[in-house]
């Protein structure tokens, strides 16, 4: 029972998501995933995009996020995403469009090295969902 | 006093347009479910959101190294202002208090000899403060195109007021919006987006302690931006919660107006009809006595 404790991942327009009884998530932090277990320290950090990795005594579930920031706190992690998509019910149009969108993007000439990377991160991830 | 064929026809004038007020009525009373539905939703977004900032700024030593967008430019002189009103119009007194709150804001700024910039988002707003402040606005959005308040819109707002802080194009960024408080109450605000005004940190124990990854005035600074257009999404949200609400009881208003109106209208016209039978019957009765 102890092993448990409680994640929220909400997006602008709703909350995504609630549950209670995660034991670990996985998530895609700025600087290399990072596995959340229960009582771990207070952190805050941003996402890259990535897979968020979610164990619960139900399952595990995976989500494809853009961006977003974690805050972790007395046992309970906000996840605060723009987009988020669950990898279940994905739809591959969806995906395709955003790969575009972030090829486009990849190809103007105005952008700096950190957007890059996070470009160069999404298309990875994209495709290997694809 | 009106024939009774120009009775007859405002009566039926009226009527049509009390139908019209009645559906727009309806309209607004189901999107307003909507609106306040996605207002409610969009909350816990931006309150996290704010909750996450304070904690980082809290966290923040050395105020000097802070990111602009949270200490400011250190300068006061140029004031950029987003009034946030609707693309529609026939919502009562809807864009016309945000645009008063927002002129004596103007009148403020001006008077105390600073610049003063505007960007207007939604048609109504431009309309209603061109004459008096066409060379002070900069720019112009509408989202007449999009159906639904989503975030990318909000996004772009938000892009387009960073880049012009980054160009050193203003010090103190304002929006101007209404919050919905309830169907016939909206509150027109002013809430300063750029520098952020956050609240004092006393409340916080200090044993909030936070593990950084990576630094955290580099979260911030990725943190900052995103809570802008944060911000200016939940200003739309509760802005069209309110157009809605208020679009509600103008029409609702419109419709009991012309009740009464048709009311008077009728009893108006049955009188001068009563009046020209009895005018009638006296001519004939006169008539006959006479003979």
């Amino acid at each position: 029972m102890s092993e448990e404790y409680s994640v929220e991942i909400v997006n602008p327009e709703k909350s995504f998501l609630s549950k209670n009884d995660v034991t670990e998530v996985v998530v895609p932090a700025f600087e290399g995933e990072i596995g959340i277990l229960k009582d771990h320290i207070s952190i805050i950090s941003f996402l890259k995009p990535g897979i968020i990795k979610i164990f619960s005594k139900s399952g595990e579930e995976s989500f494809y996020v853009n961006d977003g920031i974690i805050e972790f706190k007395d046992n309970n992690l906000s996840i605060l995403t723009s987009l988020i998509l669950n990898l279940k019910d994905i739809d591959k149009e969806k995906i395709s469009e955003i790969q575009k969108s972030a090829e486009e993007e990849l190809n103007k000439s105005d952008i700096n090295d950190q957007e890059k990377y996070l470009l160069d991160q999404k298309l990875e991830v994209l495709k290997s969902i694809n | 006093m009106a024939s009774l064929d120009d009775l007859k026809k405002r009566i039926s004038s009226v009527k049509s347009t009390q139908k019209i007020t009645k559906a727009m009525k309806m309209v607004a009373a189901a999107k307003l479910r909507r609106a306040q539905e996605s207002a409610e939703k969009g909350r816990p977004y931006s309150d996290k959101m704010n909750n996450i900032i304070l904690n980082l700024s809290n966290g923040i030593s050395d105020i000097g190294n802070a990111p602009k967008l949270l200490s400011g430019t250190g300068e006061d002189k140029v004031h950029l202002c987003v009034v946030m009103t609707s693309d529609r119009g026939l919502c009562g007194g809807f864009n016309t208090n945000i645009i008063k709150k927002a002129k004596l804001y103007f009148q403020k700024i001006l008077d105390e000899g600073k610049t003063l910039k505007i960007i207007t988002v939604g048609t109504k707003g431009y309309d209603q403060l061109k004459r008096l402040y066409g060379d002070n606005i900069i720019e112009r959005i509408s989202f007449k195109e999009s159906k639904n308040i989503n975030y990318f819109d909000a996004d772009k707002v938000g892009k387009i007021v960073i880049e012009k802080f980054e160009k050193k194009e203003f010090d103190v960024c304002t929006i101007f919006y209404n919050q919905f408080k309830n169907v016939i109450t909206q509150i027109p605000q002013e809430q300063q987006i750029i520098p952020l005004k956050t609240s004092e940190k006393d409340e916080n124990s200090p044993e909030d302690n936070y593990e950084f990854e990576p630094e955290e005035d580099e979260i911030l600074s990725n943190l900052l931006p995103k809570n802008i257009s944060t911000q200016i999404f939940k200003a739309m949200l509760e802005n069209s919660a309110s157009e809605q609400g208020s679009r509600m009881s103008a029409m609702d208003n419109a419709t009991r107006n012309a009740g009464e109106m048709v009311d008077k209208l009728t009893i108006e016209y049955n009188r001068s009809r009563q009046a020209s039978i009895t005018k009638e019957l006296i001519e004939i009765i006169s008539g006959a006595e006479s003979l």
